[in-house]
Formats: C-alpha cells, structure tokens, sequence
C-alpha cells in the first residue's frame, strides 16, 4: 500500500484522537456539557471518510451517520475546530448554532444530515435518500451507520426492508460499527447470533465482517463495498468490530477503558515496516494535541447565541402560510 | 359534486403534475387498490410500501432532504402513534440544523370517529399534532377546502400534517371546485371501476389551481350571539346546532378553523369581540385537547370582553371509541350538546 496512504491514515486518526480527547478535557473543564464520540473507532472512519463521494446535493453520497463518526468527519476536511464549537455550543457552531449535542453533526454542505438522539431512526430514513438517488441515475450512494445495540431497533428492520423490495433495491451502504455494547448492555445478553450483519443475509444483502481497528483491511473493504453498491445500485453490509475506549459518554466518566487501541496497534505496524520512526509519529501527536488546544482557545472567544435565535428555522418561510409565513412567534406571548 | 376523496384526488394529481411530486406512497395506496378510501386511485405517482408506518415516514424524510417533496399516507390516523418519534425529529430538523435541512413533505391520514370504526379506527390526533412543533396541522371539512389545502400542503416548504376527516370522505361539496365536471361525468372520469382495474386509466379534468392559504379560518355562518369554532366534521355538527340555535333566536357564528397550527387567530378575536361567547368544538378527547389553547388565548386576549364563561366541547376522555352507536355517540360532542352549550351561555350573566 501506498506510504502516503498509510501516513495519511496515520495523521487523520491521530488528528480525530486528539480533538476527542481536547472534547472530553472540555467536559472536565465546563467548556462543554456533555460528550459523545468515537475514541478507538478511529481506523474504520477514517477509512470510510476518506472515500466518501463528498459533496452537496443527490449527486454525491448522503451520510446518516451515528454520534462516534467524527473521524469521518476529519478525513472529509472539516476544520478540527469546527467540532470544538459544536461541543461549546457557540454560535458559531457550523452544524447546529449551538443546538445539539457533540457527535451530532448536520452539514449540508457535504450532505451530513441531521444526526439523530434516538437511536436507529437513520436505518429508516436512509432508504427515501436512496430512492432518489437511483432515480436521479445518481453515481451517489447513502451511507448509513449504526451501533450493535441499536439494531434492535425497529428502524433497522425498515431498512433491511425497504432496501431490497424486489426489482426496487437501493444504493445503500450499512456499516455496524460494533463495540459489543449498548450503553452498559452487552451483546450476547441480547444477541443470538455472533454478527449484526447476519440479520441482512436472508434479504440477500451481501455482508463483510472486518476488523475496524485496522485502516488498511478497513480502507479495502469500504472501497470495495462502496464500488459494489455504486455499480449495482443495491445494499450492502458491513460490520466493523471496533473499539470503546473512553467509555459511553461523558456521563459513564470518560476514564480509558480496556479495549485494543487501534492507533497504538497501527504505529506498531508503520514503525516495524519502517514507514516511520517513533519520533515522527509522536511529532503528529503533539501537533494535533497543540492544534486542538489553540482551536478550544479561539473557540472560548467565541459567542453563545443570542437568546433571540431560538425562534430561527423553526419554519422555512412560506408564501402560502398566512400566519407562519415570513415569521415564526409565540401566539401566547402576545404577539 | 366531488366528494373530499375526489377533491383531494384531483389536487393530488395536480400536485404530481403540476408542483413536481414524484412519491405518492403509504399502504395500499398504489394500484389496485389506490387507498382505503379511494383517494388515490389511478395517480401516476402512487406506490404501495411495506406495512412499516415508520418505514414510511422515515422514508418520506429521507425523500424530503433529497428535495423530492414526498406525501406519504399512514393510512388512519389511529397508526400513526408508532412514529410520533419520527414526527419530532421531521418537526426538528430544520430547526435543529440551524435552516440547513428543511423538512418539506406532506403526511396525510384519515382522522375522527363518525364510521363506526371501533377503538382503532376512531382516534383523533390533532392535539398530539399541535404539541410537535415545526409541523403545521390542518384539516378540511368540506371537498373544495380540501383540495385548496392540499395544494398549500404540498406548496409549504415545511412538514405538513394532513389530517382528513373520515366520515366526510364520501360527503359530496355544496359549491364546486372551479371548473369541475357534473357528477356524473366526473365519477366516470377519474373513480376506478369496481373489479378488474388492470385497463383502466382516469381522464383527468383540468381543475385550474387555487390554494387555500394555511393558516386562514372561514367564517361558514355569520352570527351575533354566540361564535363556534370548529373544523373538519365536527363543523357539520356545530352547523347543526346553530339551524336549531336560529329557531330558538340564538344567532350563532361559525367558524371552520381549517388550519391547527397555525391557527387563525385574528379571524377568532374578531368573531369573540362581536359576539362575547365562544365555544371551541372538536372530537378529540377533552384532557387535554387543543381547544384548551385557543380557550387559554381567549381568557389571555379576552378575559374582560366576554359575556359569558367560554366553553371546551371534546370528547370523553376515556381509552377508545366504542363500536355500539350509543357508545360512539357518547364519546364525542353531538349537535344537541353545543345547542345547550349555546343555550347555557345565553343565560349566563356576568
Ligand atoms: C431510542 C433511544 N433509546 C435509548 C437511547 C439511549 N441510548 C443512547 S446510546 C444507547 C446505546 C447505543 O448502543 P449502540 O447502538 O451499540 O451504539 P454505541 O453507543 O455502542 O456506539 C442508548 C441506549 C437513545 N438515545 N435513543
């Protein structure tokens, strides 16, 4: 594989690693209330982010995504900084102007759309996207993603569903990203079979299960997948055990947990290949580490919004909506 | 005269022609069947989905953030509750992604009692419907409403909850839409023939497009005593009632809210500074019914200007409707109960 390639990887999870940590310091620090991400899911996101057809509108890849996805994130170009204001909840927060929570982008321009809170609705969702997609002849697909636990869900079932009614299937890419837990619930208290992706196989939903802690195995097997389903114009599944490493939430302590660490696994791998020194890859470390720090401090400067948004966008303007139509309001505060 | 399923046919097919509609989808909603109550029969557009009520939401979501402008049928109204989760976060995405993902789709459903339609085909939902914010809520009681309503539905760039009154799905119109066939022909051109439908095509007539604005009340019946607001089919009851009411000397102004939410405030203000009583009247259960609001708003705007204490006719709060007749006529407010309601205020002195 190509060295810059694997750098790359390198530089991206290494980048993703510290603006989760930077986050979850934030929480300690009451810069933030709360936070949710991927730390040790790093590899299969990176690995997804960096062949995502990215782009606005049905001729790029539509993204559902879950809350652990920030590495995606990182290797599509989004500004380290710009997950820090999420997680401050500043106006200037690009994805929700300080309405939701970390983890939970929404971001047109590379068609991030809303991440949910309720778990598993983005199964549901993901096939009206399709449909227009394979009705627009478009080369994009819909990239769906969800946890082991909420595949319990009844949305993932829609899913399966919709994707495959016969002669109508739809380009859809399913990756489970499976950390063998729910918040606290363990898999095989809930599961009968091993694999989440067993479940699509009686649709005919071809499955691939694949080590998510490595980028290189993780890369392949999503360019493969994401060609097969740009070629077919029908599902596919891939389930990628992956790692937990800092605990649910900020609400669960946010201590490092037992679990592998993919970065740590992968620099093992670039030093024993003579990729790179140790040297080199620390210096990545204390970059990103000093980027993630001075972007929080810029961020700090930042402005909360103003009380007075709180009405913006609940109603797109209407020229047929006599009451809503230029302006939202409050009936019972006098207006 | 069209009846509200022809009505809303006829604007649906506008809709796909016309205003760039592509999915019209729900159960049993394609062919053969063309819906329940036959209200899509033989539009281009319409398809059948798996029996999956949040399959179908989430999918007209998916269809809305791709620009589509899907309007999907749960097909009654008594269905939807499995995916009210759903409608919050279609209500919020707009909302939530600072303007960024708009949520333009139309979800339409059979709604209220009047059929004997038991416990699960009987239920209201406007006042769920009131309480998720980002959508707008309306519902027609007469065919040409309904099809004006629908075309604003599809028109408005945000999620649109269109809820039709069951029992008034077969009621033909009183005024005509504009341009409309004779009855006859009418059914002839656009009703799918019982049995075998694999031949058969509708001939559409060219009904020019009209809206009726979202958010604009009508007053159906002028008066000076007492105002009754209402929609959907509790408006014919509140019609009723104020023939009965006229007989006695009581003058009773009408008003067909047509839209929830929004709600046509200035029209209810006007009617309540004129007369000094108001009832608001819907068949939904009355703890806690959407009427409340409009009730809270008057005592908010209009607690000194009232000549008598302003009433909330619902429903019985009880778990379902029942099929027995008298159990069903039990439940939800009769043309008898608002004669006396405008009786008792009458007679009230404050
Ligand atoms: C519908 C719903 N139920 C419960 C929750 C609370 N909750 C948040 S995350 C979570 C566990 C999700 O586990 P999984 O799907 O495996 O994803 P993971 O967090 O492990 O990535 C639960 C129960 C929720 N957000 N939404």
């Amino acid at each position: 594989m190509d060295r810059a390639l694997r750098l790359q990887f390198h530089d991206l999870m290494v980048k993703t690693r510290a603006l989760e940590l930077r986050m979850i310091a934030m929480v300690r620090s009451g810069d933030g209330y709360f936070w949710i991400g991927g730390p040790g899911e790093e590899a299969v996101n990176v690995a997804l982010g960096l062949q995502v057809r990215k782009g606005e509108g049905i001729d790029y890849d539509y993204l559902l995504l879950h809350y652990r996805n920030t590495g995606m994130l990182m290797a599509m170009g989004i500004p380290l900084i710009d997950p820090i204001r999420l997680m401050r909840s500043t106006a200037t927060d690009p994805f929700t102007r300080g309405r939701s929570f970390s983890g939970h982008y929404a971001y047109k321009p590379f068609n991030i759309l809303p991440v949910t809170s309720p778990i598993g609705t983005q199964f549901g969702v993901a096939p009206g996207l399709a449909l227009a997609q394979k009705r627009a002849g478009s080369k994009g697909v819909t990239i769906v993603i969800g946890g082991d636990a909420g595949a319990a869900e009844p949305d993932f079932a829609s899913g399966l569903i919709w994707a495959t009614r016969p002669g109508r299937e739809l380009p859809i890419l399913f990756l489970i990203t499976d950390n063998s837990l729910g918040i606290s619930t363990r898999k095989d208290q809930v599961w009968a079979m091993e694999h989440i992706s067993d479940r699509a196989k009686p649709f005919g939903i071809p499955t691939r299960v694949i080590d998510g802690n490595d980028p290189e195995a993780s890369h392949a097997a999503l360019g493969e997948a994401l060609e097969t389903v740009r070629r077919t114009g029908r599902p596919y599944m891939i389930d990628a055990k992956v790692s937990r490493l800092y605990g649910h939430s900020s609400s669960s302590g946010t201590n490092l947990e037992p679990g592998e660490d993919p970065i740590a696994r992968y620099e093992k791998k670039l030093v024993d290949e003579g990729i790179a020194t140790p040297g080199e890859l620390k210096a990545v470390h204390e970059r990103y580490h000093a980027e993630a720090l001075a972007a929080l401090e810029q961020v700090r400067l930042e402005p909360f919004p103003a009380p007075h948004t709180l009405y913006d966008h609940t109603f797109v303007p209407s020229p047929v909506d006599l009451v809503y139509g230029e302006r939202y309001f409050n009936p019972n505060r006098g207006d | 005269m069209a009846t509200m399923a022809q009505a809303i046919r006829l604007a649906l097919h506008h809709a796909e022609r016309e205003m760039g509609v592509r999915d019209i989808f729900g159960q049993d909603v394609g062919p053969p069947l063309g819906g329940v109550f036959g209200v899509t029969q033989g539009l281009e557009t319409a398809w059948n989905t798996p029996l999956d009520e949040r399959g179908i939401i989430g999918t007209a979501m998916g269809l809305a953030m791709a620009g589509q402008k899907p309007i999907c049928e749960i097909q009654f109204v008594d269905y939807i509750f499995n995916s009210i989760d759903l409608m919050k976060l279609a209500g919020n995405s707009a909302w939530n992604s600072a303007g960024q993902f708009p949520m333009q789709m139309v979800l339409m459903s059979p709604t209220g009692s009047g059929i004997h339609g038991s416990i699960y085909h009987s239920h209201s939902f406007e006042a769920w419907a009131a309480r998720l914010n980002g959508w707008k809520v309306v519902m027609p009681s007469d065919p040409i409403t309904a099809y004006g309503l629908m075309l604003a539905a599809v028109e408005d760039p945000n999620p649109v909850l269109y809820l039709i009154p069951k029992a008034l799905m077969r009621v033909e119109g009183k005024e005509l839409l504009p341009e409309e066939p004779d009855k006859k022909t009418l059914k002839a051109m656009i009703d799918a023939p019982l049995g075998d439908r694999g031949e058969w095509k509708p001939r559409w007539p060219a009904i020019p497009r009209f809206i009726t604005p979202i958010g604009q009340a009508h007053v159906v019946r002028g008066g000076e005593h007492v105002s009754i607001v209402s929609f959907g089919r509790m408006l014919w009851v509140c019609l009723k009632a104020a023939e009965t009411l006229q007989q006695e000397g009581i003058s009773a102004e009408v008003i067909d809210l047509r839209s929830i939410i929004p709600y046509d405030w200035k029209t209810i203000s006007k009617s309540i500074l004129k007369t000094g009583r108001v009832m608001f009247v819907n068949e939904d259960t009355d703890i806690v019914n959407y009427g409340e609001h409009l009730l809270r708003r008057t005592i908010d705007a209009h607690f000194y200007d009232l000549k008598a204490r302003p009433r909330v006719l619902g429903g019985e709060p009880v778990p379902g409707i029942g099929l027995a007749e008298t159990l069903e006529d039990a439940s939800v407010p009769q043309s008898g109960t608002v004669v006396q309601a405008a009786r008792d205020m009458m007679e009230e002195n404050t």
